[in-house]
């Protein structure tokens, strides 16, 4: 599924500069816990977070994460911003709760992340 | 719905409280920030959580949540079992991750009120 | 850019506690750094792994510490030591879910327990040395060549 259909489907604003619509995104990992990221995730999902912080995105470059979308109506601070767009990582923003943005994503085929240790 | 059909369509184990799952959902949440849901669930909502630490049972108490959802396989403390079991708060457990279970939910067609 | 991948590296980064802002900054360094040499893109990715739960665990439990790195053709090697307050129980410690954050730390996404096992599981070699009230040290290898 593309980075812009997922846009749609959550009705998310997109936040960075850097964005390709055209990304191509096949599984997505779901977590407020920054270790449970890279536990658990696969290189090229998107992740949905409610966790804001630069954290986030230094977690995410760590984990060859594609794209963090920031449920919750979260929004992430300029600097923040700054560094997803210095590192290539699109972010985007939804007011959708965790479970709505995760229950829409599903319905919509979309897979889950499987552990992969 | 009810927690039952919830246990029963999604394969949950009940770790606590299996008396309890004829509550009536009222909705999902999925997060594992503690103030997060305290501040945006409502009663009857059931939580979806990697978090396994006994502050659970006492933020679910409080909010009025039907129940537990653990995903992962995490295994709740030992604590977090005994403080469950005498709220009569009732803890599953799944192998899926959160996504999935949550998708499931919605899929089954739960909503949030 | 390289023509070639630079076959050793080493080098040394500090780490301030509690600095959530700049967390994970040394380990974003050290993969770029990993990437840059032309390391396989699944060890880089263990490698980052493992250093940014080491250096996380700075940040969030001590005061300061210190990340050095040796990388060869044969092996990734890490030293990361702290003057921390030291693991009680190493053992419990490396239980999956086990913490000891507070609260506050849970409610910023971190302290979920998985570090340390997070940490095994990516290193090929693991070793940790920890004196309570004196600090930790966490030696991590993660080999390049397969035998």
């Amino acid at each position: 599924m593309t980075l812009n259909k997922i846009k749609d489907i959550l009705q998310a604003e997109v936040l960075t500069s850097k964005f390709d619509e055209n990304m191509d995104i096949e599984m997505v990992c779901s977590t407020d816990l920054m270790s449970d990221v890279l536990a658990f995730s696969q290189s090229g999902d998107l992740l949905l977070t409610g966790l804001v912080d630069g954290a986030a995105v230094r977690t995410a470059d760590i984990a060859h994460v594609k794209a963090i979308v920031f449920v919750r109506g979260k929004r992430p601070s300029k600097e923040t911003i700054a560094l997803a767009n210095e590192k290539n990582i699109p972010l985007l923003a939804t007011k959708l709760s965790m479970f709505e943005a995760c229950g829409r994503l599903y319905v919509n085929k979309l897979q889950t992340s499987i552990d992969a240790g | 719905m009810k927690l039952q059909e919830i246990v029963d369509s999604l394969s949950l184990v009940v770790k606590t409280a299996s008396a309890h799952l004829t509550k009536e959902v009222t909705g999902g949440y999925v997060s594992d920030l503690l103030s997060d849901v305290m501040a945006n669930t409502k009663d009857g909502y059931v939580w979806i959580t990697l978090q396994t630490h006994q502050n659970i049972v006492a933020v679910a108490t409080l909010k009025e949540l039907s129940g537990i959802i653990l995903v992962n396989n995490r295994t709740p403390e030992p604590d977090t079992l005994k403080k469950a079991e005498e709220e009569g708060l009732p803890i599953m457990v799944s192998s899926l991750p959160a996504f999935e279970i949550a998708g499931l939910l919605y899929n089954l067609g739960l909503r949030c009120r | 850019m390289q023509d070639k991948p630079t076959k050793t590296a080493e080098g040394v980064f500090f780490i301030t506690g509690k600095d959530f802002a700049n967390a994970g900054v040394a380990s974003c360094e050290l993969k770029s750094i990993l990437e840059k040499m032309g390391v396989d893109r699944g060890i880089v990715r263990r490698a980052a792994i493992s250093v940014f739960e080491a250096e996380m665990n700075v940040v969030i439990y001590t005061p300061a510490g210190m990340m050095r790195y040796k990388v060869t053709p044969d092996y990734i090697k890490i030293v990361v030591e702290d003057v921390g307050p030291g693991i009680e129980n190493i053992d419990l410690a490396m239980t999956e879910g086990y913490s000891t954050a507070s609260d506050d730390i849970r409610s910023m996404g971190f302290g979920s327990g998985m570090g340390l096992p997070n940490i095994k599981r990516n290193t090929d070699e693991l070793s940790i040395l920890s004196i309570p009230g004196i600090g930790t040290t966490l030696e991590m290898v993660i080999n390049i060549k397969k035998e």
